[in-house]
């Protein structure tokens, strides 16, 4: 079950690779409250949790993409740069970024945890 | 109270995203802004705007009550005709703005914003002349757009062509459709062709029901703005406030200083700024109350801006210092703590291709 997906809090879901390791993405949930995502920007190198990893921007709002780990932003899905819908069409099948050397993490739910926690 | 329109139980069904309007209940959306915006660009779409305020002005001098009223010139307006005006205050700044049908030369219908109704009503009533009834008819009234280039081919299958108006900004009064009577009107704010019908709400609802199954796209609030914005139209409470005058908001066409008076003219004074289009060169998305420097100078901020759906790109309106309204001027809009260049660009952003059908 290592590969299931752990979300934060604040909507972020975590996918680890290694210990040290994981994918963060944006769960469906917010994307759907988002609506059309156009644009979305990571500019965060060095994070520590809760830290502003860059912006997600909906033609609705802009919001605030928040790291629920710290340690370090190594790659950016080019993928989603260039096309943002992707996450309006499948956010949890679609990295936005990979963070390495991993020393923290905020509280992570598992995916009926979440869903209750988005049920409140 | 939050009031439901009288397609309330349609936009539930149809899953609408309901929000809080101007005190109404209305959709946001029902599927995807984008969608519902490109649908009105290239096929046709429907919008439940219930919540607009219409206020009736009868009497023998109802031309001439509304004419000292409003800043355009509407002297000479005719039955069935409408125009586009502004009310100002004695200051010259910008009340409300609003659509003026001319029912009659003693009757004419004021449509305003739905969140400025309530003060439209009182400030038309506080300026009223002797001989001129004034009234609320905003709950009479549900209203319906049906916008995008195929807004006339699916009406046909409702109404025959003939009881559509023809010219933009024309109306027919009484028309009959699905055995109601309503108003249709040739109007809109998408930029696209399209027509507004008026009537009670069960005529409306049946009118809406019977388009959606037809294959009409229901569209919301969001839809609606970035249509306008993309047509480069105005919305009150951003492009036009009670801070600024028509002169400052590019609409100055809408201000007739040769008329020989009307509320706010004299006061009518030109501070040297002006509306703009601007075009993000960099990345982001630029919005509402983002400042905009020419050269490390403040010289003002934006108005609406958001990313435009048909034309794919952040777009914004702004109000800037005059001398750096030419196209072409390169500026910078802050972005929360960055900077982007935008360039200014010609307004509207969008303007439909005239096609003969």
């Amino acid at each position: 079950m290592e590969n299931e997906l752990l979300y934060s809090e604040s909507h972020e879901w975590v996918k680890w690779i290694s210990e040290t390791e994981a994918y963060v993405g944006l769960s469906k949930y917010a994307a759907a409250q988002l609506g059309d995502i156009v644009y979305i920007n990571i500019d965060a190198q060095e994070v520590s949790v809760k830290d502003v990893l860059g912006d997600i921007e909906s033609v609705k709002a802009v919001s605030d993409f928040y790291s629920p780990l710290e340690g370090e932003v190594i790659e950016v899905n080019q993928e989603i740069v260039d096309n943002p819908a992707l996450i309006t069409e499948d956010a949890e099948n679609v990295w936005i970024c990979k963070i390495a050397n991993i020393k923290n993490k905020v509280k992570l739910l598992s995916k009926k945890e979440y869903e209750a926690f988005i049920e409140e | 109270m939050v009031k439901k329109t009288s397609m309330y139980d349609e936009h539930v069904e149809l899953k609408g995203k309901m929000v809080e309007f101007a005190n109404y209940l209305l959709p946001i959306q029902y599927t995807s802004i984008v969608d519902e915006h490109l649908a009105v660009r290239q096929r046709v779409g429907i919008f439940d705007v219930s919540h607009m305020g219409e206020i009736l002005i009868e009497g023998k001098n109802a031309i001439a009550f509304v004419n000292y009223l409003v800043c355009s010139d509407i002297s000479k307006i005719q039955s069935s005709r409408i125009k586009y005006s502004l009310l100002l205050n004695e200051k010259g700044t910008i009340i409300d703005d609003l659509l003026v049908y001319c029912l009659s030369e003693t009757k004419l219908l004021l449509v305003v914003n739905a969140s400025n109704k309530e003060k439209d009503y009182k400030w038309i009533t506080d300026n009223k002349i002797a001989g001129i009834k004034i009234t609320d008819k905003s709950d009479s009234y549900s209203q319906i757009a049906i916008q995008g280039p195929l807004s006339k081919t699916i009406l046909t299958h409702i109404v025959n062509a003939d009881f559509l108006p023809k010219k933009y900004y024309s109306f027919i009064e009484k028309v009959n459709i699905l055995s109601h009577e309503v108003l249709i009107s040739k109007t809109g704010y998408t930029g696209e062709d399209g027509y507004e019908i008026y009537g009670e709400g069960d005529a409306i609802k049946d009118i809406f029901n019977s388009l959606i199954q037809l294959g009409i796209t229901p569209c919301g609030l969001g839809s609606r703005d970035t249509l306008r914005l993309e047509a480069g139209m105005p919305l009150y409470g951003h492009e036009m406030n009670e801070d600024i005058t028509p002169l400052n908001t590019s609409l100055e066409f809408f201000c007739k200083l040769e008329k020989d008076y009307f509320i706010g003219k004299e006061n009518l004074v030109d501070k040297g700024i002006t509306r703009v289009g601007l075009f993000n060169l960099d990345k982001g998305i630029i919005r509402e109350n983002m400042e905009v420097f020419f050269e490390n100078n403040l010289i003002g901020s934006t108005t609406s801006g958001t990313f435009l759906p048909y034309l794919k790109g952040s777009y914004a309106m702004a109000i800037i210092d005059k001398k750096y309204s030419l196209e072409n001027t390169v500026v910078d809009v802050k972005i929360r703590n960055r900077f982007v260049k935008a360039k200014v660009v010609k307004l509207p952003f969008y303007k439909r291709k005239k096609v003969g059908v």
